[in-house]
């Protein structure tokens, strides 16, 4: 289970809707399971394909999070045209431990669908989203 | 020798010069090929992992590789 405040999972999709159709991405902090910040970063790769973090905005958040007393819980990105699964690509990448994934798909871009995963060794667990 | 590592004190023997390459070894660090590392506040290229020595005080940040693909 993780819990999103509406307003922040309403900000990342508007985010994945702004920077369609390339993919965008960022981070969530929060606390156990409880999301409470979002740190939109940069996808350098700019592309509407692959998406890559800057490490300078990434240790930012970071830092930012344990300030607030927060973990990292979330690694965010958007698939404009496909749907909100992990990818080969997502699952071989998902080298940070204890986080959720969180995929917004705008497919769809009338009705954009945000889904969670756990993602250990290359094993993809669903992860249920509660909006607080 | 004392360090900050993420945010968190820890400690490692003292002996030989200790490279970031060792260190990321001593703490454990699996997938090493996908770690950024930051050592006070300097974003460090991969290439000097080795040649790179930490010193007590120092403060080392070290984060995954993050990114994907549809």
């Amino acid at each position: 289970m993780l819990e999103i405040p509406r307003e922040i999972l309403d900000a990342a999709i508007a985010q994945a809707q702004e920077g369609f159709p390339l993919e965008v991405c960022g981070l969530m902090g929060g606390t156990v399971k409880r999301v409470a910040s979002r740190y939109p970063m940069t996808n350098t790769d700019a592309s509407n394909e692959h998406f890559m973090m800057d490490p300078k905005e990434q240790f930012a958040a970071v830092k930012a999070m344990r300030a607030a007393g927060e973990d990292m819980l979330v690694i965010y990105h958007s698939h404009p045209e496909s749907p909100a699964r992990p990818s080969q690509e997502d699952i071989r990448l998902a080298l940070t431990p204890n986080v959720c994934h969180l995929i917004i798909s705008l497919e769809n871009r009338e009705e954009p669908v945000a889904r969670a995963f756990r993602i250990t060794a290359g094993v993809v667990e669903a992860v249920a989203i509660e909006i607080m | 020798m004392n360090l900050t590592v993420n945010g968190k004190p820890a400690t490692i023997a003292e002996g030989t010069p200790v490279s970031l390459n060792h260190l990321l070894e001593a703490l454990k660090v699996e997938q090493r090929e996908y770690v950024t590392v930051e050592l006070n506040g300097d974003i460090m290229d991969r290439g000097d992992f080795e040649a790179t020595t930490v010193k007590d005080g120092d403060s080392i940040e070290f984060l995954y590789f993050m990114g994907g693909g549809r």
